[in-house]
């Protein structure tokens, strides 16, 4: 299934170098499947030690259901644990807008098939300007033509070649293609010594 | 126009290209440990599928093994079942594994090179952003996502887009008391937490060149920190001689042989960058992080920075970091009371730590304030220190000597800072929360640094709480 048009409705994550340690703090790995991730996602963000809501974004009424996150610069960095996306994906987020992501946090995101979108500063504060006055409108995002849609108005976006055309031709998760070349993968064993 | 190290090491791995344009590339060396790895199994086993390639993958644990007992069951159920989930599954696809109490169980990215395993020239992954590591021996290795460590288990290869090397170049003469760890967050700072998105670093120069291979690791490991997919240093004499004899290694001719195929991959002279950076030693003084990530460090003399002096998004990540922090704008990081000192992790739990903190920290005592914890990066780390008595030293000292993991690195384990607690650490991450309290803090800096902090119970100078020899690392350093 080709995966180019994500729509929902936004929220926006404001910070710079938002790491992995934030998006899902390290007691959460403690876990031998992924499922029951999606509510610890941005814990220590959203709650206090006593479990009180600290009013963070993703728990505001007007933002519940939505399912694009809009984040600034680096976001994603630090630790490798796809912890992180699968907790983002199993949260109900479907894709991230953001300024730049780290880059283990966007081949993690990819292979889950959750697009990594890149929007420059000046277009992000505008769009989340505008999320914040409509929490309920949807927003877009079309990967074959590089534009999110939101109230009207066009925002650019861009996104790594050999990403988007995995998302075109719907091979974001490449384990199939791989595997198709099992000769190709036995000789280039062989040629090392280790087959 | 010659090679450099990457290119030569990716040609040789490349299978061919994928029709999204990144390539497939065989991996010769896969880690794995019981985080991020056990679902991975799951994976497999929903699609039906083996494992290609089991004797080039290795196991073992680390993150959330606890260091005071490690008997069995472990008291934590959910700790207990990680890693049955992952021993069953290395005993069932015919892996090896390395447990507690083997002799050979330690922090991944320790033990891969104390054994042999990780050589020159090597493509090496594992489920773990330090894989960098490895980086230090002229590898590409590269911390990858558990659906990445599916495919390499199922196929021995990644999808991945080809990256550009820039090349760091660290001239002249560390001073007394400056050490790996310094020069690793100095170039953190001056290139940024993202500067290195896209690319490899190669890490080079005199001051490279003249650092034992323990100091070398210290350096790639952080590599990650600085954004970099990987960091790496072109194989020579230090590398082959730390390698020669390793259980894991080609002994006699067959070493000779050897060595010569692992010295071809290094960069050519002539080789091409797209990018160059040259540091000057006399420019790196101790470093140590006031902020929440590794690039908000400064040197020990100087003062934390002040939200006025920066614009625009930088002025909230100074304010948010010094509020987290609790600490003041403009005021000295020196004497900022500290509660907790932990040395250890992938980046310096190795031998040549406690080595150098051994020889300092004699005859001093660790303030009555303070939790020291010293935590050895694997079992072959600890067996050595203690033949040596580096355990007795540091205990005498008031550090509790530990069993070995990832520990207080990021607190999975029962090690964990306590409420808002500051923590002065040898670790590579002083993330908000990242030690096992969401209000917890963490002040990265050397291990020699950790241990005058340790002493005089407040961020210290070692250079000027302990009298330092010239030349602090293992002896035989340059
Ligand atoms: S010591 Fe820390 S950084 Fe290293 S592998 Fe363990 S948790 Fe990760």
């Amino acid at each position: 299934m080709s995966k180019t048009k994500f729509a929902g409705r936004g929220v926006y994550v404001l910070g710079n170098d938002i790491d992995t340690d934030r998006i899902i703090p390290a007691r959460f790995l403690k876990c031998v499947t992924f499922d029951e991730l999606g509510p610890s996602l941005f814990f220590d963000e959203r709650f206090d030690a006593d479990g009180n809501s600290r009013g963070h974004p993703l728990d505001k009424a007007r933002h519940k259901g939505a399912e694009i996150l809009i984040s600034d610069n680096n976001f994603g960095c630090g630790s490798s644990r796809e912890h992180a996306p699968q907790a983002i994906q199993k949260f109900g987020l479907k894709a991230v807008i953001a300024e730049s992501f780290a880059e283990i946090f966007h081949g993690n995101c990819t292979t889950l098939g959750i697009p990594c979108v890149v929007m420059d500063a000046e277009h992000r504060s505008g769009l989340a300007a505008q999320v914040e006055r409509n929490p309920d409108a949807e927003l877009i995002i079309d990967l074959e033509s590089q534009q999110v849609i939101f109230a009207n108005e066009i925002y650019p976006v861009s996104m790594k070649a050999s990403t988007r055309e995995a998302f075109l031709a719907a091979t974001y998760d490449p384990l199939d293609n791989l595997l198709s070349a099992k000769d190709q993968v036995r000789n280039t064993a062989q040629k090392l010594g280790w087959a | 126009m010659g090679k450099n190290l990457f290119r030569k090491v990716w040609d040789d791995h490349v299978v061919r290209q994928l029709d999204n344009g990144q390539y497939q590339v065989f991996m010769a060396l896969h880690l794995i440990h019981e985080v991020t790895s056990p679902q991975a199994f799951g994976m497999l086993k929903d699609k039906g599928l083996g494992v290609a390639f089991p004797n080039r993958t290795f196991a073992t644990v680390d993150h959330i093994i606890p260091t005071d007992s490690q008997s069995r069951p472990l008291q934590d159920d959910m700790a207990e079942k990680m890693i049955q989930v992952l021993s069953d599954a290395t005993a069932e696809h015919g892996i090896e594994y390395f447990p507690p109490e083997s002799g050979s169980q330690g922090i991944v990215h320790v033990v891969g090179p104390e054994k042999g395993l990780t050589q020159p020239g090597m493509t090496i992954c594992c489920g773990d952003s330090h894989t960098a590591t490895h980086g230090a021996f002229g590898c590409i290795a590269l911390g990858i996502g558990t659906s990445q460590v599916r495919d390499v288990l199922a196929s021995q290869t990644l999808a991945m887009d080809t990256l550009k090397v820039r090349r760091i170049r660290v001239e002249g003469k560390l001073g007394p008391g400056v050490t790996a760890k310094d020069v690793i967050l100095h170039i953190i700072r001056l290139l940024g937490v993202n500067g290195g998105v896209g690319y490899a670093y190669e890490y080079a120069g005199s001051v490279i060149e003249a650092m034992t291979m323990e100091e070398r690791m210290t350096v790639c490991n952080m590599s990650i920190e600085g954004g970099a997919r990987c960091g790496y240093i072109n194989p020579d004499e230090t590398t082959f001689e730390f390698l020669r004899d390793r259980e894991r290694v080609p002994r006699g001719a067959d070493f000779d042989a050897v060595c010569e195929k692992w010295r071809s991959y290094a960069s050519d002279p002539d080789a091409s960058y797209d990018d160059e950076v040259v540091i000057h030693a006399r420019d790196i003084s101790p470093t140590v992080t006031w902020g929440v990530t590794p690039a908000q460090a400064i040197s020990i003399e100087e003062l934390v920075p002040s939200p006025e002096t920066a614009e625009g998004l930088e002025k909230n990540l100074i304010t948010d970091a010094l509020n987290y922090m609790k600490l003041d704008a403009a005021a000295p990081i020196k004497g900022t009371k500290i509660n907790v000192a932990f040395i250890g992790s992938c980046t310096n739990g190795r031998l040549s730590d406690f080595r150098s903190v051994a020889r300092v920290i004699a005859g001093h005592k660790v303030a009555d304030s303070v939790r020291a914890i010293a935590v050895p990066g694997s079992e072959q780390v600890d067996q050595d220190a203690r033949a040596e008595g580096l355990d007795k030293i540091l205990e005498a000292a008031g550090f509790e000597w530990r069993k070995p993991g990832c520990s207080m690195c990021l607190a999975m384990n029962p090690d964990k800072l306590v409420g808002d607690e500051v923590c002065a650490s040898s670790s590579n991450r002083n993330f908000m929360g990242r030690q096992g309290s969401p209000t917890g803090r963490t002040i990265l800096m050397s291990p020699i640094m950790v241990a005058a902090s340790a002493v005089r119970g407040s961020v210290a100078d070692a250079r000027e709480v302990f009298e330092l020899p010239s030349t602090l690392e293992s002896g035989d350093a340059a």
